[in-house]
């Protein structure tokens, strides 16, 4: 019974997402003020349809309903309650699902939240969102239906969850994940209410900015969960593998920072509005895409779905009515288009520009080595697929002049600049950064790697660039430590980004070059080296357990002071009853470093083989995208933007007053 | 010309590369992506030297898997494909056919637990945990297998499942060549 309530709550969703789609733009179209204001309504029901078929699925998994098909595929009786549920979405039927769910609670986000709004605009923007939530419970609906029925002949237990998805680093990913993809719709769909009504002002701009944010810090806290789980779960040492689907996440943030710096220049300056309003499309088509290269069987890839022709095209037609609809409007609308603040070669305008063609450069690098291999098998040049070397090969230099630029960025003055007023405080800096990065590496001994010390410059340069930039604006304060503490949450927000991502750089160029993987032999009461500590195999003890007999190895490990750092006690079992070794390994996390140790197996009485990695630095590339997501948390806590939806309250009231009058 | 007419004609470019871009996707739709040649035909395998699976104190390399014409098979437990291949690669070492593993990017309990549960048809299994021959492989996905000739050089490569009839047609004939050269 339950599956057929949530197939009906399901084709309700369908209705009222074909209602939200067309009654508030056909009333925004006339100037109808009744059809305008069943948007919000609209949006509300939406929400609690999609969230009532999604609730009857996860009811499905609890209960172990094995006639659904879907709860056959993916869930099993001896699953525990939290898998179940969150099984929901470890298939294609159920993530497309959450996809919608998540699409919904954006629409509801913006009816809650955007009360202020004109009234065409918000009926706009609630209408466009409402037409995609159409499109993907169509689709849904039409090619992967997650209530179809086994009936009759039902299975008595379920094939079981994919077991790499029993793991809460996957359960979390896919969530953020969606949220960041799906929240670039709101961006879009203001986008294209601001073509509709042809006033491309930068109202728009301003309005679009707080929910980019807001999806952009979901999309960084998802991908950077899917690497961290790569690292742990996938096999060790590998945190990112330039694999189709990580490249389909990839590119939506890059566009999305682009998007992020050019919407701030188009709302301060007026400048660049042609280029935003094409990068909020590109943004969203991008994470569509990546829903169709997931789902379509058009590439191949370690994390596909089951893959199937005809969703593929269900989804390609999709993305050509999205974005291909809204470029088109795009090209219509181009007249209205008008930028209007003008800008120096050197500015901060300039600066903007420099990130947004680097950033979409270093998209395009993606974007080519992810669609490479099926240009070329499309036009019958052959088969080949394109790995990490051309990845790292491109996309490292952009992402390094990418540092460089960040670095004067944030200093430089809107209009206009002159190199001399930035020369002067940031000579020294930029010198002490270079002369940093040169030595660092050798004076904590590490060989010298020039591209590390490269790397090493620029992220002291971004970090010392912003130093100095808090010191002009903290000069003539009688209370520094107070008016920094007080500084606009938006330029914290900023500062605490750009930092992240230094940190993340640190973390890549450190465990990119100096980590240590080896298999050595360990003898009783000898130690090696390994990166700078050394493992001492100190004792080697029976710790068996109830059902299995079990080696443990008590390995010392010192660092180059010879001060003890870590006890670390692998253990190698063997469980009785069905013979089964098995390895628990010692691992041991740090700021500065993870050491892994893994027992092989015995060479004689007195000797094993150990597997032990030295990883510097690797928790640095989620520390530093967790503060990017930070950074781009605290910029939305600003309180400019509340008091610029007041001030639309006040605006929108006033011309309601004149209209009346 | 205009500054208004002269932005429509710019802007008209994205939506002209969009279209071709869809026009690529629609293309690639019917196609089958496994059907990925290797650049490595007719080239040795890759030098490598990596742990046996569930036993990380005997390494195997390249040099190991030399002798008579063989399987290369990379699997892994994360790969629903692999599961229902499985039984096949199980019927083929039964046949006599020498199965080499790659274990890629996997967790070794699981895999040595999934040989336990559904028997083992490798002769050797190599543990590429990291995925470091894999690359080196040219592997896009799992499972792919090889096969090798007599001198561990590379002579063909199938993506996906290898079924009955992928054995019948594609790879039986290919082995029994090689097999046929070498006696």
């Amino acid at each position: 019974m339950l599956p057929e309530i949530g197939q009906f709550t399901l084709l309700l969703a369908i209705a009222n997402a074909a209602l939200l789609g067309t009654l508030p733009l056909l009333g925004a179209a006339r100037g109808d003020g009744r059809l305008m204001t069943v948007a919000r309504p609209l949006a509300a029901g939406q929400f609690a349809f999609v969230g009532l078929a999604f609730l009857c699925l996860a009811l499905a998994f609890v209960d172990n309903d094995f006639s659904v098909a879907y709860v056959a595929n993916n869930s099993n009786t001896q699953l525990p309650l939290w898998y179940r549920i969150t099984a929901v979405w470890g298939g294609h039927e159920g993530s497309m699902l959450l996809w919608s769910l998540i699409l919904a609670g954006w629409t509801l986000a913006v009816a809650l939240a955007s009360a202020a709004l004109p009234r065409e605009l918000l009926a706009r923007v609630l209408g466009v969102m409402g037409l995609i939530s159409l499109g993907f419970l169509l689709f849904l609906q039409l090619t992967s239906n997650p209530f179809a029925r086994n009936l009759p002949f039902f299975p008595l237990d379920g094939r079981d969850l994919n077991p790499l998805l029993q793991d809460f680093g996957l359960i979390v990913h896919p969530p953020m994940l969606y949220m960041g993809y799906v929240g670039f719709s709101v961006a879009f769909a203001f986008v294209v209410a601001a073509l509709l009504s042809g006033r491309l002002d930068s109202a728009w701009a301003r309005w679009s900015r707080p929910w980019t944010t807001a999806a952009w810090c979901f999309l960084t806290l998802g991908i950077a969960l899917g690497s961290w789980w790569a690292y742990y779960e996938l096999g060790w040492g590998g945190w990112w593998f330039w694999d189709p689907v990580e490249n389909a996440s990839f590119m939506p943030w890059l566009l999305g920072t682009a998007l992020i710096h050019s919407l701030a220049a188009t709302e301060k300056r007026g400048v660049f509005r042609a280029w935003t309003v094409l990068l909020a499309i590109a943004t969203f088509s991008l994470s569509v895409l990546g829903t169709f290269l997931v789902r379509s069987g058009v590439l191949t890839s370690v994390h596909a779905f089951a893959n199937d022709p005809e969703r593929g095209l269900f989804i390609l037609t999709l993305l050509a009515l999205i974005s291909g609809g809204a470029l088109t409007l795009l090209v219509l609308r181009a007249h209205v288009i008008r930028s209007e603040g003008e800008f120096a070669p050197l500015s901060r305008e300039s600066g903007l520009l420099a990130n947004n063609l680097l950033l979409v450069g270093g998209c395009a690098v993606v974007f080519t080595g992810t669609l490479f291999p099926l240009a070329v098998d499309v036009l019958n040049l052959g088969k080949l697929s394109v790995g990490p070397p051309y990845f790292n090969t491109l996309f490292v230099p952009l992402a390094l002049v990418l540092l460089a630029v960040l670095g004067v960025g944030p200093l430089l003055r809107w209009k206009r600049d002159s190199a001399g007023r930035l020369w002067r405080p940031l000579a020294p800096w930029l010198a002490a950064a270079g002369v940093l990065g040169l030595t660092l590496p050798s004076l904590v001994g590490a060989e010298f790697r020039w591209l590390v010390s490269l790397s090493l410059a620029l992220v002291l340069w971004v970090l010392f660039s912003s130093l100095q930039d808090l010191r002009e604006r903290l000069e003539h304060r009688s209370r520094p430590w107070y008016s920094a503490w007080h500084l606009p949450r938006a330029y914290k927000g900023m500062l605490l980004a750009h930092l992240g991502l230094a940190v993340t750089v640190t973390g890549v160029a450190l465990t990119s070059h100096y980590s240590v993987e080896r298999d050595v032999r360990l003898i009783l009461e000898q130690s090696v080296q390994i990166g700078p500590y050394r493992f001492r195999l100190d004792a080697l003890e029976n710790a068996d357990g109830p059902n299995y007999t079990a080696t443990r190895a008590r390995i010392e490990v010192r660092d180059g002071a010879d001060r003890i750092v870590r006890l670390m006690t692998p253990e190698k079992r063997l469980y009785t009853v069905q013979q089964m070794p098995m390895t628990e390994v010692a691992l041991a996390p740090g700021l500065l470093r993870d050491l892994y140790v893994a027992l092989g197996e015995p060479l004689d009485q007195r000797s094993w083989a150990v597997r032990i990695y030295y990883k510097p630095f690797v928790r640095w590339l989620w520390l530093g995208a967790l503060l990017m997501a930070a950074g781009g948390l605290l910029a939305l806590l600003d309180p400019r933007y509340r008091l610029a939806r007041r001030r639309a309250t006040v605006a929108a009231g006033g011309s309601a007053n004149v209209a009346r009058a | 010309m205009s500054r208004g007419l002269k932005l429509t004609l710019l802007l008209a470019l994205p939506l002209a590369g969009f279209l071709a871009l869809l026009g690529l996707l629609w293309q690639g739709l019917g196609r089958d992506p496994s059907l990925l040649p290797s650049a490595l035909i007719d080239r040795p395998l890759p030098a490598f030297r990596l742990a046996a699976l569930g036993e990380p104190g005997r390494f195997i390399s390249q040099d190991d898997l030399k002798g008579k014409p063989a399987l290369l098979n990379v699997w892994a437990t994360w790969c629903p494909t692999c599961r229902a291949e499985h039984e096949m690669l199980r019927s083929l070492a039964a046949q006599g056919v020498t199965i080499y593993g790659v274990n890629y990017k996997d967790d070794p309990t699981k895999a040595v637990q999934w040989l336990k549960d559904l028997g083992n048809p490798y002769t050797l299994n190599i543990d590429d945990q990291s995925g470091q021959l894999g690359i080196d492989l040219g592997v896009y996905g799992a499972p792919e297998t090889f096969i090798l000739d007599a001198r561990g050089v590379i002579r063909y490569r199938h993506v996906g499942a290898v079924d009955e009839q992928v054995w019948r047609e594609v790879l039986e004939p290919r082995l029994k060549l090689l097999q046929g050269g070498q006696g």
